[in-house]
């Protein structure tokens, strides 16, 4: 039975243009980049881009659950940059007592990650026990956020002290084997939130709970908590890419991380989850991320078409992903 | 006569994928005439049903209209020329009001505005027609499954259907919304109306149809008037084998201990004051009206409402706040309403069946391979019948869907459980195997109530009815005080007084 089982499955994988149609548009992107530039395939290019990608791919990745689970949150840019902001604060506000050095790191890495919970648990709580609309709390978490960062740096930037910046640099920068920290812990997450999803009860819970929820209520799920952990989990997700992302600048202001929750939806939706939940794969969800990045690296790399028109190629990609998504409904 | 149709099907095949479920099917509906179509679960009733009003294309073979070959575009188009299919399953928009959905897709209009009084007449014109007291301007999500069921039927007459095809129209309806829609249907009759119509209940067969077709994996095993047959005739010829003694004998008899014992239960705007006792190895009925409050007792008391009174399980105090608390302490609830709360109708029948005990399948990981075995082990026990193990469940048969939701409910292994509407669209062999699972049940000591609209089906199966109505329990009765009269009395508020008269 079990080797039928996945001959079918096979079978289906290379006839179904949904499965196929994130890959194969990823691998044409490739195809493009390395015929149009020849530095595209170098090792130091697909080291900037895959570590630029890390950010939103770590949030992209708890952004699938949530809408699987049929969620959204638009709050995720802000987000980041209100935890940016806090960080520095943070550290700043300590490197008189502490002084500069790995401990002081980590009580910044702990605020984020701390921060990253709260806010999750916020908008889970308005959400799940308020019982508000998604859309409305994370459109109004959105605009909080993004207001107080802006408020904190008082209009401007928040940096953290140059002492300080040349100790958290590595997190970046650095790596082991030569591929740097933000890729790992990028690769990390995906797998992490590829087995959960696919195999951990709660991955199930999540794609039911996204399909009907009195169906899964009425067996026994507690579906509040199901979708509060979805949030929670996108908010520590979030703090976790701050994390790598503070090092990369060393400041946070205003227009950090903006439309970042656009693009993290995007990846998602390009990776082939429903946007009306109830299904959701995460490794779809890393090539979406893949698919979005290629595209502004390709465009930055040739001479042909103006960067400026990254939005414009991306908002194609993320159409046509959408229709081919459109679904015959089950008959009867 | 261009007012009257008679409606062919010849030679018709249907295959999902490499899956054929029609086989030569040949039926011809006549004018005045009613048809019935009878089967197993899975029998292709339904699928017939909707190849011949345009919902689904045929393989091959051929439909004709009066003898001329039509193929129906979809099912505007069939519409359009006087067939109109009512669906198993209702297909309303729920957030419209009952006379938008009456009227949907086709308006009646006066220039370029809606004429919403003539809209407004006619519904209640239909409604009072069918003894339906519905507001027509109520949602449709806010009514009754029975009256749902009325503003279906209501829709098709708007629609000037010639031939009209129902599919379990009586599914949701109990002996007497039936009785009303059958007085509808001897008048569409009369009126030379071609009716096809399918059920589960062969008395109702028995009595209203002049034909029937028989239907067995997609083959016509039989087909002829209805005088030739009588129902144990139908039956063995639908199922293959007798099916005469629906309802086993009481093997063990019914323990003494209280396994749960409800006393004071109030669900706000629903029930109250509902007191009770379930004792160990007992199957106890409840019976009512559609609406009576009783699906909405027992989902107070298994924590999908909230309720207040008292509550003992094995002798303990509880009180559940969660289903899942409720299954935790080994009592589960199974839905009436498959559809919209039991099952996830675009998921396989896998994920379906383990999601209620998923924990018991989960060591860190869910444990893919267990779950095989335990599906298979279901298809066997419950004789699931599945186009291929990976279908939606959707696309499974409406009693099929149903058995996969008891095997779901039984996977959790409670030792009390509540199951509402057991039997709803469920095939006479199947409903026979159900009975006889739940026998078993009782005798290996678990405790069982049955909700049922089904009278007959209360009387066969339990020890012990009680009758609820509007949200109180009017009485019980056992033994051989468990008669259709007796119930019905108590359901309707006929007080005891006036029974000792009679
Ligand atoms: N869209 C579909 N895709 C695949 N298989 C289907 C589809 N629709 C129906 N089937 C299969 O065709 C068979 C006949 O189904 P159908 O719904 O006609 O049965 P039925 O006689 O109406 O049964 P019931 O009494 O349970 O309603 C079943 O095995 C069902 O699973
Ligand atoms: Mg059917």
């Amino acid at each position: 039975m079990a080797t039928a089982v996945k001959n079918t499955h096979t079978k289906n994988m290379l006839l179904d243009l949904k499965i196929m149609g994130p890959i194969l548009a990823l691998i044409v992107l490739v195809l493009v980049g390395a015929a149009m530039n020849g530095n595209f395939l170098s090792a130091g290019n697909i080291s900037n881009v895959l570590s630029r990608s890390a950010f939103i791919g770590i949030i992209a990745v708890g952004m699938t659950f949530v809408i699987t689970a049929g969620g959204l949150d638009l709050s995720v840019g802000s987000m980041a940059a209100f935890i940016a902001g806090l960080m520095i604060l943070v550290m700043n506000g300590l490197l008189p007592t502490m002084g500069a050095g790995w401990p002081l790191v980590m009580v910044g890495l702990l605020t984020a990650i701390v921060a990253g919970t709260a806010a999750g648990f916020i908008n889970g709580f308005l959400i799940t026990t308020m019982r508000i609309d998604a859309f409305i709390v994370t459109l109004g978490t959105m605009g909080i956020y993004r207001s107080l960062v802006t408020w904190l740096a008082d209009g401007g930037t928040l940096s953290l002290d140059f002492g300080m910046r040349a100790i958290i640099r590595p997190i970046y920068f650095d790596g082991i084997l030569g591929i740097s920290w933000p890729i790992i812990v990028f690769a990390l997450v995906a797998i992490i939130g590829e087995v959960v999803m696919r195999r951990a009860a709660f991955g199930r819970h999540v794609a039911a709970v996204g399909s009907n929820d009195q169906v899964a209520r009425y067996s026994s799920v507690n579906v509040n908590k199901v979708r509060m952990m979805t949030y929670v989990f996108l908010g520590v997700l979030v703090g976790i890419a701050t994390i790598m992302y503070v090092p990369r600048l060393g400041s946070a202001s205003s227009s950090t991380g903006v439309l970042w929750e656009l693009e993290a939806i995007a990846a998602v939706i390009i990776g082939g989850t429903m946007l009306k939940g109830g299904f959701g794969r995460v490794w779809g969800t890393i090539i979406g991320v893949l698919i979005l990045s290629l595209i502004g690296n390709i465009l930055n790399l040739t001479d042909g078409v103006s960067p400026y028109l990254n939005g414009a190629v991306q908002g194609v990609i993320i159409i046509l992903a959408v229709i081919l998504q459109r679904d015959k409904k089950a008959e009867g | 006569m261009s007012d009257q149709l008679t409606l062919s099907l010849n030679g018709i095949c249907r295959s999902f994928g490499p899956v054929q479920v029609l086989h030569d099917v040949d039926i011809a509906l006549h004018p005045g005439q009613v048809h019935a179509l009878i089967g197993e679960n899975g029998a292709g009733k339904s699928t017939t049903m909707k190849i011949m009003s345009g919902y689904l294309a045929p393989t091959t073979g051929e439909l004709t209209l009066n003898g001329v070959p039509v193929s129906f575009m979809n099912s505007q188009d069939a519409e359009a020329q006087g067939v109109v299919l009512i669906h198993q399953e209702f297909n309303l928009a729920d957030q419209l009001s009952v006379e938008q959905n009456i009227f949907l897709g086709h308006e009646k209009t006066r220039g370029l505005f809606l004429d919403k009084a003539a809209m407004q007449a006619e519904t209640r014109a239909l409604l009072k027609r069918l003894n339906c007291e519905v507001d027509p301007s109520a949602r449709v999500q806010d009514i009754a499954n029975a009256d749902k069921q009325m503003v279906e039927i209501a829709k098709a007459l708007s629609r000037n259907a010639k031939v009209l095809i129902m599919d379990e129209p009586t599914a949701v309806l109990t002996t007497r919304e039936a009785d009303v829609l059958f007085e509808q249907v001897e008048k569409l009759k009369a009126d030379g109306v071609a009716i096809l119509f399918t059920s589960h209940k062969l008395d109702e067969v028995k009595r209203i149809s002049d034909q029937i077709t028989i239907l067995r994996d997609g083959h016509v095993v039989s087909q002829g008037p209805a005088s030739d047959y009588d129902e144990d005739q139908m039956a063995t010829a639908m199922v293959g084998r007798d099916v005469s003694s629906l309802y086993p004998m009481r093997a063990g008899e019914v323990g003494t201990t209280a396994a749960l014992e409800v006393s004071g239960l109030t669900v706000p705007g629903f029930a109250e004051d509902v007191s009770f006792t379930l004792h160990k190895g007992e199957i106890l009925g409840i019976s009512g009206l559609i609406g009576s409050g009783r699906t909405e007792m027992i989902e107070g008391l298994v924590g999908l409402r909230s309720a207040t009174g008292q509550v003992r399980l094995n002798g303990d105090d509880v009180r559940f706040k969660s289903p899942s608390q409720a299954q935790a302490a080994g009592l589960c609830y199974l839905t009436e309403d498959r559809k919209g709360r039991g099952l996830l109708l675009n998921k396989g029948m896998r994920e379906n069946l383990t999601l209620q005990s998923l924990p018991d399948f989960t060591n860190w990981l869910i444990d893919h391979a267990a779950e095989e075995v335990a599906l298979t082990k279901a298809i066997e026990e419950f004789d699931i019948r599945a186009p291929t193990r990976h279908v939606a469940v959707g696309n499974l048969s409406g009693g099929n869907q149903q058995k996969l939701l008891i095997a779901k409910i039984m996977l959790a292994d409670p030792s009390i459980v509540v199951i509402d509407e057991p039997t709803r669209g469920i095939d006479i062999g199947t409903k026979q195997q159900i009975y006889e699972f739940i026998h078993a049940l009782s005798a290996q000591g678990k405790s069982i109530i049955v909700i049922s609209s089904e009278m007959q089906e209360v009387i066969g199966l339990a020890d012990r009815v009680l009758v609820m109505r509007t949200g109180r329990i009017a009485g019980e009765v056992s033994g051989a005080d468990m008669t259709e009269d007796k119930i019905v009395r108590l359901a309707m508020g006929l007080d005891a007084q006036k029974e000792e008269t009679v």
